[in-house]
């Protein structure tokens, strides 16, 4: 059912499900940004509808609220190895059609390839998404050519419009809440962007033979492999799991996982020295053709987006999209053929 | 409820065996199916988990031959008779030992590259009749990292055995040289119908392979094991994923067709 909602009732349906939920909320943190007397928008938990930030881009993703960036593990007390506990409701996570496509990947990931993931299915078990309408795309976007520009598996959909909010639920048990609080009941489909400024495309017979391409090369230097693409990309899925002890007492400690980037320093060290891919071009290549490659063969749905977060925060202005532009003439380079 | 394929259990050690200086054998109880060439991850609590391949596999016993160069391992060397480590495990594919049975069988090694090939080794060292005969070319740095000198003083009574070190004077023991070097000399009944297996560092790996398919062995003749970065064994941290590869899902034995795609 479709509703017309005021900002007071949209807050007053938010108290509701907060007694159900832990709601998720790209949001404004004044100050919170790279540079002073800059602010940053991402993720967080929020109180009210209004705190949720529509008209801007969250630098980084909603993945936090599934695959927090430093998760304990487990406790170690002396020999007790206990786990930690999960928090007692589920997530409500409000995002854009974008990134409910990056839900699937995330699921491939976690709980499709190999064993499932016990962290990762606690916290994904009835969790909830709110799609949030776009009516345009920002600069960096490239949704539609990945095909993730319209969503139909949300619970429910939330846009701005004309100083109320139009929503539509997909949850019966919602209904009588969102009636009680609406304007009207309304006609909503929620908006979408059909084109974006950023096009790409990705050549159809792409092969990891472009490996040996030299566009690479270029990233060598460019590339500073900070990692940020890894960090705010809503697919990016890699961990590492370190162990410590609290130096108050070493005979505690714990075990977590933290996010790892396949382009920072160390993510292939072995014990010993052994170590792959040291050169910055190498570990771009390794990032790009998994996110619009090798995920797609092993299974079946291309692992990018498009959503530009990326392009967003490279210190070094390295554009993601662009380079899936290149892919077309690396493959003319390493099959022989002249690039243009 | 879901299992929580993350912890691990406990398991004592039941014997602890010295080859070198910075490398022993930890002989640890485990009860369940398990095949050469897998892996558990081992940990300390507080210190770090490690992937370590299976050395050794007998009744309520298996083997990880450690080396002591890391964070973990450092610690793991302070551990005793007695007392335990946690694992969880195995991960990975391990050695078919269907794939070698009625063939003859070269299998090249390279320093701690012995550990997840010494279950077949000993498997078709002792059971003759099951191969057509073993070539085992084991090669080590230098004497002092010599490893599981009981197991090549058996070995040379049942198969074939070339021992090598990279450089020095040679001995009744041991001769001098790379691995590879021997590959080319190797007599057997039919190349074309052999098995081979290769285990050890990376280059080690590339370059004995090379010379395997140089001597005649057809590539799918030949397996490798590989080892990376792993701090899951389930497909999931990244690190040890090649291209569209997860060594620790899809290996770490593989088949060089496949294997020689692998480039990181």
């Amino acid at each position: 059912m479709g509703y017309q909602v005021s900002p007071a009732g949209a807050d007053a349906v938010l108290k509701e499900l907060s007694a159900h939920y832990r709601v998720w909320a790209p949001r404004r943190f004044a100050g919170g940004g790279a540079f002073s007397d800059t602010d940053c928008v991402r993720y967080g938990e929020i109180q009210s509808v209004t705190e949720i930030v529509f008209d801007e881009k969250s630098r980084f993703s909603f993945k936090e609220a599934l695959t927090p960036p430093s998760q304990t593990m487990f406790y170690f007390t002396e020999s007790q190895m206990t786990e930690p506990e999960f928090p007692e409701k589920p997530a409500l996570i409000f995002l854009r059609s974008c990134d409910l496509h990056a839900v699937r990947r995330l699921d491939q990931m976690y709980l499709r390839s190999g064993s499932p993931d016990y962290y990762y299915a606690r916290l994904r078990e009835n969790a909830r998404f709110v799609l949030m309408g776009c009516r345009e795309c920002f600069d960096s976007c490239f949704c539609a050519d990945m095909g993730t520009n319209i969503s139909d598996n949300y619970d429910l959909s939330i846009e701005p419009s004309g100083g109320s909010y139009l929503l539509d639920c997909r949850v019966p048990e919602w209904d009588a809440l969102l009636a009680a609080q609406a304007e009207k009941t309304a006609e909503v489909v929620p908006s979408h962007v059909t084109q974006t400024r950023t096009r790409v495309s990705i050549p159809a017979d792409l092969d990891i033979s472009v490996m040996k391409s030299s566009i690479w090369d270029e990233y060598s230097k460019r590339c500073i492999n900070c990692g940020r693409c890894n960090f705010s990309c809503p697919t990016c899925t890699c961990f590492t799991v370190q162990d410590l002890f609290y130096s108050d007492n070493a005979k505690t400690g714990e075990r977590r996982r933290v996010m790892a980037s396949c382009m920072v320093d160390g993510f292939t060290d072995m014990a010993g020295g052994g170590s792959y891919r040291k050169d910055n071009g190498q570990r771009m290549r390794f990032k790009v053709l998994h996110k619009v490659l090798d995920f797609r063969q092993r299974s079946g749905f291309q692992m990018c987006v498009g959503c530009g977060r990326c392009d967003d925060v490279c210190p070094e202005y390295i554009s993601f999209s662009h380079l899936i532009n290149r892919l077309g003439d690396a493959m003319k380079e390493v099959s022989g053929r002249d690039a243009k | 409820m879901m299992q929580n394929e993350y912890r691990p259990f406990l398991s004592e050690i039941k014997e602890v065996i010295r080859h070198t200086e910075v490398e022993y054998t930890f002989r640890m109880e485990y009860h369940g199916p398990v095949k050469p060439g897998q892996f558990f991850e081992l940990s300390l609590p507080k210190y770090g988990e490690a992937p370590i391949s299976v050395s050794g596999i007998e009744d309520g016993l298996i083997d990880f031959t450690i080396r002591k160069v890391g964070k973990v391992t450092d610690e793991i060397f302070e551990q005793y008779v007695g007392s335990s480590l946690f694992i969880r495990g195995p991960y990975g594919n391990g050695f078919d030992l269907e794939q070698f049975r009625g063939r003859e069988l070269v299998i090249v090694a390279g320093g701690t590259g012995v550990s997840p090939v010494r279950g077949v080794i000993s498997y078709f060292a002792d059971h003759p009749g099951e191969s057509r005969g073993v070539h085992l070319i084991a090669g080590f740095k230098n004497p002092d990292e010599i490893l599981f000198k009981k197991d090549f003083a058996r070995w040379r009574q049942q198969i074939d055995v070339t021992m090598t070190i990279d450089a020095g004077e040679p001995t009744e023991e041991y001769r001098v040289g790379l691995v590879t070097s021997f590959i080319p000399g190797l007599r057997l009944q039919d190349r074309s119908a052999a098995e081979a297996i290769v285990a050890g560092p990376p280059a080690m790996i590339r370059f004995s392979a090379a010379a395997l398919v140089a001597a005649g062995f057809p590539e799918e003749h030949i397996w490798i094991s590989q080892s990376r970065k792993m701090c899951c064994g389930m497909g999931k941290c990244g690190h040890c994923k090649v291209n569209d590869t997860y060594i620790c899902l899809d290996g770490p034995v593989f088949n060089y067709t496949r294997g020689k795609t692998l480039i990181d």
